[in-house]
């Protein structure tokens, strides 16, 4: 009886750790290939602007994201690229609330402590004649707890953030931004 | 008496022991469990341009439409390194990590090779469909068509 019991404990928990091993967010199976989901967000995070000068763009999007704080890890002008990250805290209030509850019932969720967010730009000439420049950003950000174990990786997908930063490089440039 | 059972069972497995380690590490630092010829087939495909850096430039907006993040890119030496990263353990997906290094060197007079490595969650990704699907991806920034060479 015993036996049979034990036997059923542990495929539940065999089943569990197949589920949980199939659940990972990224799989080289899935992440290679282009999704509608994808081209749209490359909709979200892309300006067009009426220039042919696409070093001048580069040199403004770092002057931006220094601005915001960020740090400039890799930059080459020639390919038209440039990434920055910045660290910082992520605490949130919620969670210690939530932390704090989950204390006195004997669950321990670990709240948020730091994170790293990151910006990477992409600029390159568009147009039949190349008239014109589109840059491309994208920010995600990695989560760690206060232990410093890596809680979350995600991309950042709300559409204010990439609507306040081109309407800072817009007028940073004195240039209109278009959509693609 | 105990010592003694030391010596005759367990001496003779130190070296062993120490021996498996030697020859993982050098077998993972080289990869040397595949077969080379075969996967470098796998992760190359050649296209009918020498324009290098319109082939660089395609190949990063791939990896950003992808939702790559990029770690590194050189002109001098063709080479484009990203990773994505996605997962939130409280949502019981198991954060991953999928890192991928673009290579881009001529092919004879005419043709560019493009030669992708991708290693995923400690271990390299010897599938040959992850490559093809890149392939796919980046034909569609290039507007040229991948060819598979040998």
């Amino acid at each position: 009886m015993n036996r049979i019991l034990r036997c059923r404990i542990g495929s539940v928990l065999l089943a569990a750790a197949l589920l949980l091993s199939g659940c990972a967010a990224v799989t080289p199976e899935a992440d290679l290939s282009l999704t509608p989901e994808m081209i749209q967000q490359r909709q979200l995070q892309t300006r067009r602007f009426d220039t042919t000068d696409e070093q001048r763009i580069l040199k403004t999007c770092a002057a931006l994201l220094q601005d915001t704080g960020f740090n400039i890890d890799e930059s080459d002008a020639k390919l038209g690229i440039l990434t920055a990250s910045k660290e910082r805290d992520a605490t949130d209030a919620a969670q210690w609330a939530v932390f704090i509850v989950g204390v006195f019932v004997g669950v321990s969720i670990p709240p948020d402590k730091n994170q790293i967010m990151k910006a990477f730009v992409s600029t390159r000439p568009v147009g039949t004649t190349g008239k014109q420049v589109a840059v491309r950003v994208v920010f995600e950000r990695v989560v760690f707890d206060g232990e410093g174990r890596l809680k979350k990786m995600e991309a950042l997908n709300e559409p204010q953030i990439y609507q306040s930063f081109f309407e800072k490089l817009s007028k940073a440039l004195f240039l209109e931004a278009h959509d693609i | 008496m105990i010592s003694d059972r030391f010596l005759t069972f367990f001496l003779p497995l130190i070296p062993l022991l120490l021996l498996a380690a030697c020859s993982t590490t050098h077998d993972r630092l080289l990869d040397a469990d595949t077969s080379q010829v075969q996967l470098r087939s796998i992760q190359s495909r050649a296209f009918d341009t020498t324009d290098k850096e319109k082939t660089m430039r395609a190949i990063i907006a791939t990896l950003q439409d992808l939702g790559f993040m990029l770690d590194r890119a050189d002109y001098t030496l063709g080479v484009v390194t990203a990773s994505k990263g996605r997962g939130d353990s409280m949502q019981m997906q198991v954060p991953a990590t999928l890192r991928v290094t673009v290579t881009v060197r001529p092919r004879g007079e005419k043709q560019l090779l493009v030669r992708a490595n991708a290693e995923y969650q400690r271990g390299p990704v010897t599938e040959p469909k992850p490559y093809q699907n890149f392939f796919n991806s980046l034909e569609k920034a290039m507007f040229l068509e991948a060819h598979q060479v040998d």
